[in-house]
């Protein structure tokens, strides 16, 4: 992106970043937390296995919803960029 | 097509590439987020297979079985059988006079054969050097996660029965 990109699209560029960002990290905790479950199932730690699954289901309606706002984000960015294709000042 | 562009217009590769570099991020960022959270769902699946797997698990019904007589097994010796199927080995352990104990067979970390070894009086797998209490079956060293599950068992005249398997947890 050069200078004539507008700074909302450079805000959303960030935006969609931080939210990936936070999408892996929240990846990694459920990554640990299946095997870190799993392994207590074996071992028959059957107590645990209620509470592991809810958070996992926590943990991926956050990822949906982070997906949603970088949907967001991304419709928006589309829309300013026909607006400016439509103007005569196509983006970069 | 002209031939010759005039000066200050956009680039020839501009006209021919009408590629947005900055909507490629986006498309490229957007693609990716979607994989991820595909991932995340695919771990939630995951849980909840464990929990279905939790919920509907029964505690299984042992069967007693003879082992042997009391005096087939030597002190310091083993006696090697299959409880509660055909397709679990485990060991019967004599340490001393009147001690038996019996454990499964198949190493807690990966089902390797352990076996005992009377000098250290320990139960040893050779895979990748786990070593086993005979008091308990509580791992001594190595990679196994989990103690060795242990076989109940009751001495009822001069036989030695089998009566349930006892799956410990960590302490």
């Amino acid at each position: 992106m050069d200078e004539r990109t507008p700074p909302a699209r450079k805000h959303g560029l960030t935006a969609i970043d931080g939210a990936l960002a936070l999408i892996a990290l929240l990846l990694i905790v459920q990554m640990w937390l299946l095997t870190a479950t799993l392994d207590s199932y074996l071992a028959g730690h059957h107590e645990v296995v209620l509470p592991a699954a809810i958070i996992s289901g926590v943990l991926f309606l956050i990822c949906a919803a982070l997906y949603l706002f970088v949907r967001r984000i991304d419709a928006e960015a589309r829309n300013v960029r026909e607006e400016m294709t439509r103007s005569g000042h196509p983006p970069v | 097509m002209k031939l010759f562009r005039p000066t200050g217009s956009e680039p020839l590769w501009k006209d021919e590439f009408s590629i947005h570099i900055a909507d490629e991020r986006y498309v490229s960022r957007r693609q990716f987020t979607k994989f991820l959270v595909l991932t995340s769902l695919g771990m939630f699946a995951g849980n909840a297979w464990i929990l279905v797997r939790s919920c509907f698990s029964k505690t299984p019904a042992y069967s007693e079985k003879n082992i042997c007589s009391a005096n087939d097994v030597p002190i310091g010796g083993v006696w090697l059988f299959r409880y509660p199927t055909e397709n679990d080995p485990c060991i019967l352990i004599r340490p001393d006079e009147d001690t038996y104990v019996a454990y499964s067979q198949k190493c807690t970390h990966l089902s390797c054969a352990v076996y005992y070894a009377r000098e250290k009086n320990r139960l040893e797998c050779p895979c990748h050097e786990g070593y086993f209490s005979i008091r308990n079956g509580d791992v001594l060293q190595g990679p196994p996660p989990r103690p060795l599950p242990r076989v109940a068992l009751e001495r009822r005249g001069d036989i030695i029965v089998a009566v349930r398997i006892e799956t410990r947890k960590e302490t």
